[in-house]
C-alpha cells in the first residue's frame, strides 16, 4: 500500500474535474484520479453544444436563459443556482474559447449558435439560438481543450486509478482510497478537499447513451457513507438514441431542422406541443416518441421505434454541422441519412440527481449542513440546476460552471483548513471489498447479473412508470443483490484485473438503481423526466420538494432507505403549467 | 452466425510468452467487434482483458490490431470482416503490451505533450471572443477531430523501428495548433518537430491515414508540417 499527501484530490478527468484542477492546481497543490485516461471521459462523447446567452446571432440574455432552465426542469430547479449558471454562461464560453476551443464561428468570426430544445425568446415566444458548438464534436472539443491546459499547466494527474472509498474525519473529509489498475494496489491518499467528479450512472439501464464505464462510483461510495443523494428518481431518457442500440443522435439535428415521424409519415410532434414541435424539451418528446409506438404507429417490423427525417437537409448542411451523428447511422445501423430516414428511440441519458451540493459546490449531509472539505460538481452532482429535466447543452454548461466553482472554493478551503488525521486502517474497507470479490466462490455471472438488472430498469422505470411496475424492479432487485453475493471473479490477478473492477462496478449500479426506484415509487405524481402513469399530472402540493435519499443500517447490519425531502429554491418564477 | 475469433493472449503474471487463443461466439453480422470481446468475457472467460469505455468510436480505448490492421474494435463491424474466416485480435504495435490487448499508452502520451498541444498566446486577453473566420477555422478542422486512440502511430513502421520518433499522431496534434490563425507558438512546435526524431522520419508509408478511424488525412497533416518547416511560414 502506498501513502500520498495533497491539498486537494479530484476524482474524474472528465470536464467538470479537469475545469476543477485548472483552477484548484493554480492555488495550491492538487491531484486528478481517474480510472480512465482523462480524454477518455464521457464528456467526450457530448455533441450538440454548449448554452450561453452571448446574444450574437440574435437577441438574447442571460434571464431568459434561467427561465427557460427553471421551466424545462418543470419548476423542481433551485432558481439561485439557475441564476448563477446561465449568469456565468457568458464567461464560460468565452473562457472556453481563449483556451483554445474550436467553435464554429458567424460570417464575423464570432462564435456561432444555434438552436436547442427548451431554448426560446423572451419566456417562451418562439426558439432562440442560444447553443455554442463546434459541429456535432462540442464536448470532444471541451474535453480536449481542457485536457491541453491541463497539460500546459503541468496538472498532475494518476491515471486509472478507480477510487472505492472516501475517508472521513469527524465529519469532515480527509482522503480516498484508490486501486490502481496496473498493479492492483491501493493508495491512500490523504487530502484536505475531495472533489467527486466522476460522472453519471447510465449502466443501470440497457439501452443508453452512456458510456460502459458510467457506472456511478462516485455516487455509490458517499451512498455507503451515508450521506444522502438527491433527486434520483430524475433520470433523462433523450428521444433519439439509434433503434436497439442506444447510442445518441444529438438533438442538434432537430435543432438544424431534423424532423420525428411515426409510420404514417406524420410529423406528430405538432399534435404533441404546437409551438416548439420537435423542439420541445426531451421528457415531452421521448414521452410522444414512446407514446406513438404504444398506440401502434411505430416504424419497423416490430413497429418499435420512430422516424428521424434529415433527409430534406441539404447533404452539405449535414457534414458541415452533423457530421459526426449521421456517421454513426452510417456505421451502425447501415443507413443513408442524406436520403432515408434514421430508426430512433428514446435512450437513458443523464442523471439530473445525484450528490446535493450548494452553489460553491459543497456537498451536503443533510438539507443545510455542509460538509467540510467535500465537494461535487458535474453529472455526479445534484445542485440543482436541471430539476427534473435538462435542458439540452446545460450539462455542458454545469459541469464548466460548477466545476471552476468547485475548483476554486476546494483550493480556497485547503490553504485554511489542516490535514485531518486519516481513521486507523483508512484501506480497510477496500481490501474487504476487493478481496470478497476477489476470492468469492459463487457461481454468478457479473454480465447475467448486470444484465437482468438492466432490463428489469428498462421495463419497470423508464419513459412510463407506475405503482406495479416500480414495485416489480424492487422484487427483481432484491433477487439481484442476492445472487450479487454469490458472483463469481474469474480473474484472480493483480494486473488490469478489470473483471474485478466491473464487479465493484456492479456493486455501485445495484445500489443506485435500488435508490431510483424507491425514489420514484413515493413521487406520486408526474413532473419533468419522472412520468407516473397512476398519477399522470404534476402535483405541487405534495411534491414540489426534493428527495432526499439516505441509506441507513440498524444494529443487525440491515440496510433501508430512508426518504426526506427538501424545499425548492424560488426567487422569481412561479410555478406553472409547462406548454410549449 | 457462429464466428471464431483468435485472440493473442499475453498475461506475465502467468506466462511468459504470449499465445493465440481461439474462441467461439455466436453473433450478429451487425455487432461490433468489441460485443465479440464483451461476450468472450463475459460468457466464456473473464481473464481477457481490454479497454473501452463509449463503444461507438468517440473515446480511443480500443485500438487493436484486428486481421492484420489498426482499427477501433467498437466501429467495426463483424459483417465487414469476412467473418466465415477465423478473425484475428492483437494488440497495437510498437508499445509494451502489459496483458493481452492493454498496452502501455504513456509513451504516446508523452509524445503529445512533448509538441506543446495547447493554445499559445501573448498580450493582453480580449473581453469577448478572439475572432476567427470560419475559413481560419476550417483551416485546421480536420486534426481537431483526433481522439488519442494511437491507430496511427502504432501502425507506422519508422514508429516500430525507433520507438524514439514522435509517431504520426504528435505531429497532428501540432498541426491542429500550428495551423489556428489565433496561436502565436508555431516557431517553438516547428523547432520541436524539427528534432532528429520530428517530421523528417516520416517515409509517407500512408499506414496512419489508412488506419485513422476518424478519417482524419493524418499524411497531409504531416506534409503540411513539413512544408511549414522548410518555408518557416504557415
Ligand atoms: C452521448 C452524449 C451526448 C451529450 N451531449 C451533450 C450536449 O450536447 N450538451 C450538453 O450540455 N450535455 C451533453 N451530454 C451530457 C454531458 O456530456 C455529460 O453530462 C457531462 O459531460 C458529464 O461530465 P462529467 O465531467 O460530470 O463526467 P464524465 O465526463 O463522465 O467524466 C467522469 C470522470 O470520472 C472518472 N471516474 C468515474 N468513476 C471513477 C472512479 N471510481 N475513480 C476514479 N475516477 C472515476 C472517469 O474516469 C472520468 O474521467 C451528453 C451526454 C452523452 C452521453
Ligand atoms: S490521428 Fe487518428 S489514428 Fe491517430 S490518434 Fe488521432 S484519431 Fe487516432
Ligand atoms: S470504446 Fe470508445 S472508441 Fe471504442
Amino acid at each position: 500500500m502506498q501513502q500520498h499527501q495533497y491539498d486537494v484530490i479530484i476524482v474524474g478527468a472528465g470536464g467538470a474535474g479537469m475545469r476543477a484542477a485548472l483552477e484548484s492546481s493554480k492555488r495550491t497543490r492538487t491531484a486528478v484520479l481517474t480510472k480512465l485516461y482523462p480524454t477518455r471521459s464521457h464528456t467526450g462523447a457530448a455533441q450538440g453544444g454548449m448554452c450561453a446567452a452571448l446574444a450574437n446571432v440574435e437577441e438574447d440574455n442571460w434571464e431568459w436563459h434561467t427561465f427557460d432552465t427553471v421551466k424545462g426542469g418543470d419548476f423542481l430547479v433551485d432558481q439561485d443556482a439557475a441564476e448563477v449558471m446561465c449568469r456565468e454562461a457568458v464567461d464560460a464560453v468565452l473562457d472556453l474559447e481563449k483556451m483554445g476551443l474550436p467553435f464554429n464561428r458567424t460570417a464575423e468570426g464570432k462564435i456561432d449558435q444555434r438552436f436547442f430544445g427548451g431554448h426560446t425568446r423572451n419566456h417562451g415566444e418562439a426558439v432562440v439560438r442560444r447553443s455554442c458548438f463546434a459541429a456535432d464534436r462540442t464536448g470532444h472539443m471541451i474535453l480536449q481543450t481542457l485536457y491541453q491546459q491541463c497539460i500546459k499547466q503541468n496538472v498532475e494527474f494518476f491515471n486509472e486509478y478507480y477510487v472505492l472509498d472516501l475517508l472521513m474525519t469527524d465529519g469532515k473529509a480527509s482522503g480516498v482510497v484508490a486501486y490502481e489498475l496496473a498493479t492492483g494496489e491501493l493508495h491512500v491518499f490523504s487530502a484536505k478537499s475531495v472533489i467527486f467528479a466522476s460522472g453519471g450512472f447510465g449502466k443501470v439501464f440497457r439501452t443508453t447513451s452512456n458510456a460502459h464505464t458510467l457506472t456511478g462510483d462516485g455516487m455509490g461510495i458517499v451512498w455507503r457513507k451515508g450521506l444522502p443523494l438527491e433527486d434520483m428518481e430524475f433520470f433523462q431518457f433523450h428521444p433519439t438514441g439509434l433503434a436497439g442500440l442506444g447510442v445518441l443522435l444529438s438533438e442538434a439535428a432537430r435543432g438544424e431542422g431534423g424532423i420525428l415521424r411515426n409510420k404514417d409519415n406524420e410529423r406528430f410532434m405538432e399534435r404533441y406541443a404546437p409551438t416548439v414541435k420537435d423542439l420541445a424539451p426531451r421528457d415531452m418528446v421521448a414521452r410522444a416518441m414512446a407514446n406513438e409506438v404504444r398506440e401502434g404507429r411505430g416504424c419497423g417490423p416490430d413497429g418499435a421505434y420512430v422516424m428521424l427525417d434529415l433527409t430534406h437537409l441539404e447533404p452539405a448542411h449535414i457534414d458541415a454541422k452533423l457530421p459526426d451523428i449521421t456517421e454513426f447511422a452510417r456505421t451502425y445501423l447501415g443507413v443513408e441519412p442524406y436520403t432515408e430516414q434514421i430508426p430512433v428511440f428514446p435512450t437513458a441519458h443523464y442523471a439530473m440527481g445525484g450528490i446535493p451540493t450548494n452553489i460553491k459546490g459543497e456537498a451536503l449531509a443533510n438539507n443545510d449542513d455542509v460538509i467540510p472539505g467535500l465537494y461535487a460538481a458535474g453529472e455526479v452532482a445534484c445542485v440543482s440546476v436541471h430539476g427534473a429535466n435538462r435542458l439540452g447543452t446545460n450539462s455542458l454548461l454545469d459541469i464548466n460552471v460548477f466545476g471552476r466553482r468547485a475548483g476554486i472554493a476546494a483550493a480556497e478551503y485547503a490553504e485554511t483548513a489542516s490535514f485531518e488525521e486519516l481513521p486507523a486502517e483508512p484501506e480497510k474497507y477496500v481490501v474487504e471489498l476487493v478481496e470478497g470479490l476477489r476470492n468469492s466462490t459463487g457461481e454468478e455471472r457479473i454480465a447475467a447479473i448486470r444484465s437482468d438488472l438492466q432490463a428489469t430498469m428498462d421495463l419497470n422505470a423508464q419513459v412510463y412508470r407506475t405503482e406495479g411496475s416500480l414495485k416489480q424492479a424492487l422484487v427483481d432487485l432484491e433477487a439481484l443483490k442476492l445472487r450479487f453475493a454469490d458472483v463469481a471473479v474469474q480473474d484472480k490477478g493483480k494486473r488490469f484485473n478489470t473483471d474485478l473492477l466491473e464487479a465493484v462496478e456492479l456493486g455501485f449500479l445495484l445500489d443506485l438503481a435500488e435508490v431510483l426506484v424507491v425514489s420514484a415509487l413515493e413521487r406520486k405524481e408526474s413532473r419533468g423526466g419522472h412520468f407516473r402513469e397512476d398519477y399522470a399530472t404534476r402535483d405541487d402540493v405534495n411534491f414540489m420538494r426534493h428527495t432526499m435519499a439516505y441509506r441507513e443500517v440498524d444494529a443487525d447490519g440491515n440496510e433501508t432507505i430512508r426518504l426526506d425531502y427538501k424545499p425548492v429554491v424560488q426567487t422569481r418564477y412561479k410555478p406553472m403549467e409547462r406548454k410549449y | 452466425m457462429d464466428v471464431k475469433v483468435k485472440i493473442l493472449r499475453y498475461n506475465p503474471e502467468v506466462v511468459d510468452e504470449a499465445e493465440w487463443k481461439t474462441y467461439s461466439v455466436t453473433l450478429q453480422p451487425t455487432d461490433r467487434v468489441l460485443d465479440a470481446l464483451h461476450k468472450i468475457k463475459w460468457e466464456q472467460d473473464g481473464t481477457l482483458t481490454f479497454r473501452r469505455s463509449c463503444a461507438h468510436g468517440v473515446c480511443g480505448s480500443d485500438a487493436m490490431r484486428i486481421n492484420g490492421r489498426n482499427r477501433l474494435a467498437c466501429k467495426t463491424l463483424i459483417k465487414d470482416l469476412s467473418p466465415d474466416k477465423e478473425i484475428t485480435v492483437e494488440p497495437i504495435k510498437g508499445l509494451t503490451v502489459l496483458k493481452d490487448l492493454v498496452v502501455d499508452m504513456d509513451p504516446f502520451f508523452e509524445a503529445y505533450r512533448a509538441v506543446m498541444p495547447f493554445l499559445v498566446t501573448s498580450g493582453h486577453e480580449p473581453t469577448r471572443e478572439r475572432i476567427q473566420s470560419q475559413a481560419d477555422r476550417d483551416r485546421f478542422d480536420d486534426t481537431t477531430k483526433c481522439i488519442l486512440c494511437a491507430a496511427c502511430t502504432t501502425s507506422c513502421p519508422v514508429f516500430w523501428s525507433d520507438g524514439q520518433y514522435f509517431g504520426p499522431q504528435a505531429i497532428v496534434g501540432a498541426h491542429r495548433f500550428i495551423f489556428d490563425s489565433r496561436d502565436e507558438g508555431t516557431e517553438q512546435r516547428l523547432e520541436i518537430l524539427n528534432d532528429k526524431e520530428g517530421v523528417w522520419r516520416c517515409r509517407t508509408t500512408f499506414n496512419c491515414t489508412d488506419a485513422c478511424p476518424r478519417g482524419i488525412e493524418v499524411t497531409k497533416a504531416i506534409q503540411e508540417v513539413k512544408r511549414a518547416l522548410i518555408f518557416r511560414r504557415v
